[in-house]
């Protein structure tokens, strides 16, 4: 069986083309039907710019590069632009970070909903009519009849999301994006909008990107993860294995950030510095300045991203054993 | 005796809004802040946790001095400052400092990182130039902000930097409570560490008494003495973070806990996440303002609103709390 999601070496470039800052370097994944995948990294890892790739929405003067970006058999990169929006917001659709500024403040929520029908599906005005209805409800919005008429500001942040998610699936879509679904929502509304969103999953088999920064909202809802840093992947692998053995000291660090993971009023285990932006990029792999294994070889020379165990792999010279401690050999 | 020992006291600290609901209907009240009481010893962390629209950040602006409460006493250094005349409540602002949620937004960008900080020496003392870039320079050394940035400005920082610089001018005149606003939530997790080392390191050095507002759990949960829940302007639990975390006893409490994400995999409580969402507060169900989302509701929580009282050491404003804490 082929992937339904197949990405293979996608570099997003930003700036000069002689000096060009890679917001993403080199990614590679590929999601099966029905799938869910996490991306996780802090701001800068270059998750959301990856999906933004993904779904052709990198403007001039940003260039998306691939040696591959397939999509159920067909390539994305090969498409002319028109038949590419075909497949967008259609077979593979987003929801994004911020659902009070996603919507469109000036239309209705019912004409924003039956706009996407009217571009993909066509149909009667009545047909696309019962068929928002039915997505509102589908979403969980009480008293969806009333709510067609209403505008995006007379609704909440949660239920704002909502409609971004009866949008995104209007059109039963085979892979769903979600770019930090629930970060802007209280704890309790990202619980119902994270149900809502694994009901759906399973229930159409579409397959599930979650691009977040909580890592666990991840280790709930997900199968795979992938631990992107400075544009690149340096860990990916089943979920529990990751977070259990991690093997790239990235990895290791944003766990044991975590106040979880720390004993009572402790001092929590910080990784010093940030994340390396445009002008501040070292040599060899990105995470040395950093990274409290650093060896000489590490400022030298990049790692590439290797298998290790089965299904996992993890771009580090000397990836982290069992134990969490570095493996010389 | 008790008097001395606390840093801050609020009684029954009330505060309503009047807010217009088009031209020719009459103004409504909004009861953002209803009641809330406690006690703040010296290094004391208090948290406030609650979603959005619970009253957490009016609850701040109280404490701060920022806006005068409706009803209710504010008692700072054996004072009431909630209803003193403006000359005490600017001495009192002294002692009572706030950082922000979004440090993008709560630093001038025209101004320097020494400018800044020197700000609240300004109005507050009469220290003159040399000393006040003494103090500043004595503060950045311990926020661990190098000595060069003196002359920078804010867009030169990442997040966790610019709220170092907003912790620094929070303390910079030395207060005795310092109140934070969901002071990491902007910040990445590796980021967020380091901030929340850095403010329990100057609570052990200073000694100030933080109240801390966060709507993350975990992090409550691990820099928390005491843990104040809210729900639409009143305190729903009161008490030790352990008898709060370990053993909630209102629902709500263990609906909060119950829908944050856990790490461990099958370590969801199983309880169900709350339906529908927080109720307008212009307009609050009767009685208990929870029972609309509440599992245990019968028809006395619609029509009586339950008062703060004493079970198993801490207060809960429930009337079933005893069969919450019965049914395990």
């Amino acid at each position: 069986m082929t992937a339904l999601l197949e990405i293979d070496n996608m570099t997003v470039e930003f700036g000069r083309e002689d000096a060009p800052f890679r917001a993403v370097d080199g990614v590679s994944l590929s999601l099966e039907q029905g799938e869910v995948v996490g991306i996780v990294g802090e701001s800068g890892s270059g998750k959301s710019v990856s999906s933004l790739a993904l779904m052709g929405l990198i403007d001039y003067p940003g260039r998306v590069k691939a040696r591959r970006m397939g999509f159920a058999g067909r390539d994305l990169l090969a498409m002319s632009p028109k038949e590419r929006r075909k497949i967008l917001g259609k077979d593979i659709a987003m929801i994004f970070q911020d659902p009070m500024t996603s919507l469109n403040p000036c239309y209705t929520v019912g004409f924003q909903i039956m706009e996407t029908l009217k571009v993909h599906q066509g149909g009667s005005r009545a047909e696309r009519k019962r068929r928002a209805l039915e997505l509102l409800t589908q979403v969980g919005i009480p008293d969806p009849q009333s709510r067609l008429s209403t505008y995006p500001h007379q609704l909440s942040g949660g239920m704002s999301q909502r409609v971004m998610i009866a949008i995104a699936i209007a059109c039963n879509p085979r892979l769903l994006i979600a770019d930090e679904p629930t970060t802007a929502l209280d704890v309790t509304i990202q619980a119902q909008i994270m149900g809502l969103l694994r009901e759906l999953q399973r229930s159409r088999g579409m397959a599930l990107l979650l691009i977040t920064h909580d890592l666990a909202v991840v280790a709930e809802n997900c199968r795979r993860v992938v631990v992107m840093y400075a544009g690149q992947v340096v860990e990916t692998g089943p979920v529990e294995q990751v977070f259990h053995t991690p093997r790239h000291p990235y990895t290791q660090a944003l766990l044991n950030a975590l106040p979880e993971r720390s004993a009572d009023k402790a001092r929590l285990n910080a990784i010093g510095g940030v994340v390396p932006g445009q002008y501040d990029r070292p040599s060899g792999c990105l995470l040395n300045p950093r990274c409290p294994y650093r060896a000489e070889r590490c400022a030298r020379e990049a790692p590439m991203l290797r298998a290790v165990d089965h299904g996992r792999q993890v771009r580090c010279h000397t990836p982290l054993n069992d134990e969490g401690k570095p493996t010389h050999g | 005796m008790a008097e001395q020992q606390n840093v801050m006291e609020a009684r029954e600290l009330s505060r309503y809004y009047q807010v217009s609901r088009g031209l020719f209907k009459p103004r409504a009240t909004v009861r953002a802040l209803d009641g809330v009481s406690f006690i703040l010893a010296p290094r004391c962390t208090l948290a406030v946790v609650g979603e959005s629209g619970c009253g957490k950040s009016t609850l701040a602006r109280q404490l701060t001095l920022i806006e005068e409460p409706t009803a209710g006493a504010l008692i700072l250094g054996g004072q009431d400052v909630a209803t003193a005349d403006a000359a005490t409540r600017k001495r009192a602002r002294r002692q009572v400092q706030m950082v922000f949620q979004n440090p993008y937004a709560s630093l001038n960008p025209r101004k320097k990182i020494g400018t800044i900080l020197q700000e609240p020496l300004v109005i507050n003392t009469d220290f003159d130039a040399r000393a006040r870039e003494a103090a500043v320079r004595e503060m950045m050394a311990k926020v661990g902000l190098r000595p060069e940035f003196y002359q920078r400005y804010p867009h030169m920082f990442s997040g966790g930097q610019r709220q170092r610089i907003a912790i620094a001018r929070a303390l910079m005149l030395k207060p005795q409570v310092v109140v934070a606003d969901e002071p990491v939530s902007a910040l990445d997790v590796s980021i967020q560490a380091q901030v929340l080392n850095l403010m329990m390191d100057l609570q052990d050095e200073l000694g100030m008494a933080y109240v801390f507002i966060s709507h993350d759990l975990a992090v409550v949960r691990h820099i928390a003495d005491e843990v104040l829940v809210m729900y639409l302007g009143r305190a729903v639990e009161h008490g030790a973070k352990r008898a709060i975390f370990e053993h909630p006893l209102h629902p709500y409490t263990r609906a909060l806990l119950a829908s944050a994400p856990r790490l461990e995999a099958g370590g969801r409580a199983a309880a169900p996440p709350l339906k529908g969402e927080l109720p307008s507060p212009l307009n609050p169900p009767s009685g208990c303002a929870f029972h609309t989302r509440c599992p245990y509701a019968t028809a006395e929580c619609a029509q009586l609103r339950p008062a703060l009282r004493p079970v198993a050491e801490r207060l809960v404003a429930c009337h079933h709390a005893e069969r919450v804490a019965a049914a395990g």
